[in-house]
């Protein structure tokens, strides 16, 4: 079970089952969706962002535990960051769940150091991710639907 | 050498019928199914994704391309006319299996979903025009609905779906309400790879044929679980997969009544679909070349041949019985899991438990279970439409073949307490 407990631990496990920041933004000025058309996993990523800094963000939809736990995550780690801050962010958390983070990269990520585990799962890499291609798409101002597939 | 003793050569020595059914026997002939996955013994219950191949499918694949590979029905050579024979020998083989009334009527395809494509292409563009219907199912497979929707978008035709209840059972009456001057066209799932329900077919198709509605079935999952009568049915068309069937991938086969097929426009042009070719005519060849074109996966004919030799040695109602005990098992233990909610309750079913669990994604739970060495399908399972009828995203499918057990059943319910213990 050692192998499953990399994966699902406790903080994920909690996230998952009570997300924060899990609520629409009706003024939002900026929104995607995503979604993971093999499992059908779906969330909308709602941003406020004042210039360049994410005032507020949050999300709605459906998914599993990691997607769902990184969406929650995620929206934590972001508010009052900049643009710049965010996309450097979502580089370090990429390369760690896709195991090609650097020595010291896990610890630069505070919290999200949690989803390390996901680099051994390699198809759930798509769960731990989508929030945040989702959130990518957002701050682009994309309207389509954003897709991991 | 004589042709008499080709085939001898072409086929294997045919194994003695098992008078009771045996499923530690069966299991030996998968070796594939003796490994360890994550340090667990596997439990394959992926099977209506695709069913693992018994060793006389391999050897089989195996010796033709060691001792026979050629092209068919052009070489005057030795080798070239062995393996026509065995490709030939393989469509007979099918036309047994589901009792099609010629060889002539079984053509060899890539998959049910190119043979659903294929009718909807060369018949579906002839017969059906603008403000026609056709009518499917609350069920079907993307498959079944994917080809017929492009068919009707290029037509300015309308599709129709009939409604299912919670059980998973197509309502009847709504379908024969469905039915009607303007329907050209019925498809239906035989099978649902989902819900496992098996639809009352033969009615359907009787209802249809009282309008002078074709009707094609998808039997992919069909098959490998029930025994199939096209005569019996009196079906127009039918589709299945090869590799769903204890043969091997990229071969499958489309069964259409002759005078249908005869009527039909080719579907792809090229090589072996044509009698005569000028730059200024093409004579198209006879049925079942005519929907031919291009060198075929022989090797998946003759593989698939072989696993047709290899189902015919058991007594079909023996498996029947052992598949349908080993889904009732399924069902009970499944069902006294508090946390677990079958989706798929028809009384007619064949197969598959799908479920889903409470506050746990399906995905989470086949993660767990793989580490468990359980293999199960996660996901919508190509059927978005019917996951929405249902309320849900995705399930959790596991799906039998003859060589599962109870004792697989039994791993599966302990990976799914497994799952409860990480969820708690």
């Amino acid at each position: 079970m050692s192998d499953l407990r990399d994966l699902y631990q406790e903080i994920i496990l909690e996230h998952s089952k009570q997300p924060r920041n899990y609520r629409a933004i009706p003024a939002a000025n900026h929104k995607a969706e995503g979604y993971n058309p093999l499992c059908g996993d779906h969330f909308t990523v709602y941003l406020t962002l004042e210039g360049d800094t994410i005032r507020d963000v949050s999300f709605e939809g459906s998914g599993c535990a990691i997607s769902k736990a990184s969406a929650s995550m995620m929206t934590q780690a972001l508010k009052g960051k900049s643009r710049a801050d965010a996309e450097e962010l979502f580089e370090k958390f990429h390369k760690l769940v896709t195991g090609h983070a650097e020595s010291n990269g896990a610890e630069s990520l505070g919290k999200l150091a949690a989803f390390s585990g996901v680099s051994e799962f390699p198809v759930r890499v798509k769960c731990a991710t989508l929030a945040w291609h989702t959130l990518q798409a957002a701050l682009k101002g994309e309207q389509e639907a954003v897709s991991t597939e | 050498m004589t042709t008499a003793s080709h085939a001898l050569t072409n086929s294997l020595p045919p194994v003695a019928p098992q008078s009771t059914f045996d499923v530690e026997r069966v299991r030996r002939e998968f070796a594939i199914l003796h490994q360890k996955v994550n340090g667990k013994p596997l439990v394959y219950l992926d099977n209506a994704a695709t069913s693992q191949k018994p060793e006389s499918v391999l050897r089989t694949i195996d010796k033709y391309y060691r001792e026979y590979n050629s092209n068919i029905h052009r070489g005057v050579h030795y080798l070239s006319e062995r393996a026509t024979q065995a490709y030939e020998q393989a469509r007979q083989a099918v036309q047994r299996f589901f009792n099609a009334g010629d060889p002539s009527e079984v053509i060899f395809v890539r998959g049910t979903t190119e043979a659903i494509n294929l009718v909807a292409q060369t018949y579906g563009r002839k017969h059906v025009g603008a403000g026609d219907e056709i009518v499917i199912s609350a069920m079907e497979h993307h498959s079944g609905i994917v080809p017929w929707q492009m068919l009707c978008q290029e037509k300015g035709a309308k599709l129709r779906v009939a409604p299912i209840n919670d059980r998973g059972e197509i309502l009847l009456e709504d379908f024969e309400k469905l039915l009607g001057p303007k329907t050209k066209f019925v498809s239906l799932v035989h099978v649902s790879n989902v819900l496992g329900t098996i639809n009352p077919v033969r009615e359907m198709i009787a209802m249809a044929h009282r309008h002078g509605i074709p009707v094609m079935l998808d039997g992919a999952q069909a098959v490998p679980h029930v025994k199939v009568d096209v005569r019996a049915l009196d079906v127009d068309f039918y589709a299945f997969s090869s590799h769903k069937l204890y043969g091997p991938t990229g071969e499958g086969v489309l069964y259409g009544k002759a005078k249908l097929l005869e009527a039909m426009p080719p579907y792809q042009g090229g090589g072996d679909m044509i009698s005569s070719v000028t730059f200024e005519k093409t004579t198209y060849n006879k049925l079942p070349h005519r929907f031919e074109a291009g060198t075929p996966n022989i090797a998946g004919a003759i593989g698939l041949g072989a696993a047709i030799q290899y189902l015919n040695q058991f007594d079909w109602e023996q498996v029947e019985a052992h598949e349908r005990d080993v889904l009732n098992y399924a069902t009970e233990r499944l069902l006294s899991i508090p946390a677990v909610r079958l989706i798929g309750t028809a009384r007619e079913k064949t197969a598959v438990a799908s479920f889903v669990m409470e506050n746990i994604h399906p995905h989470d739970v086949g993660t767990i279970l793989d580490q468990e060495g359980i293999a199960i399908r996660t996901g919508h399972h190509c059927a978005q439409p019917l996951m929405q009828r249902f309320g849900i995203p995705a399930t959790a499918r596991a799906s039998f073949a003859l060589y599962n057990t109870r004792t697989d059943v039994d791993a599966l319910v302990a990976g799914l307490q497994k799952v409860l213990e990480v969820f708690q």
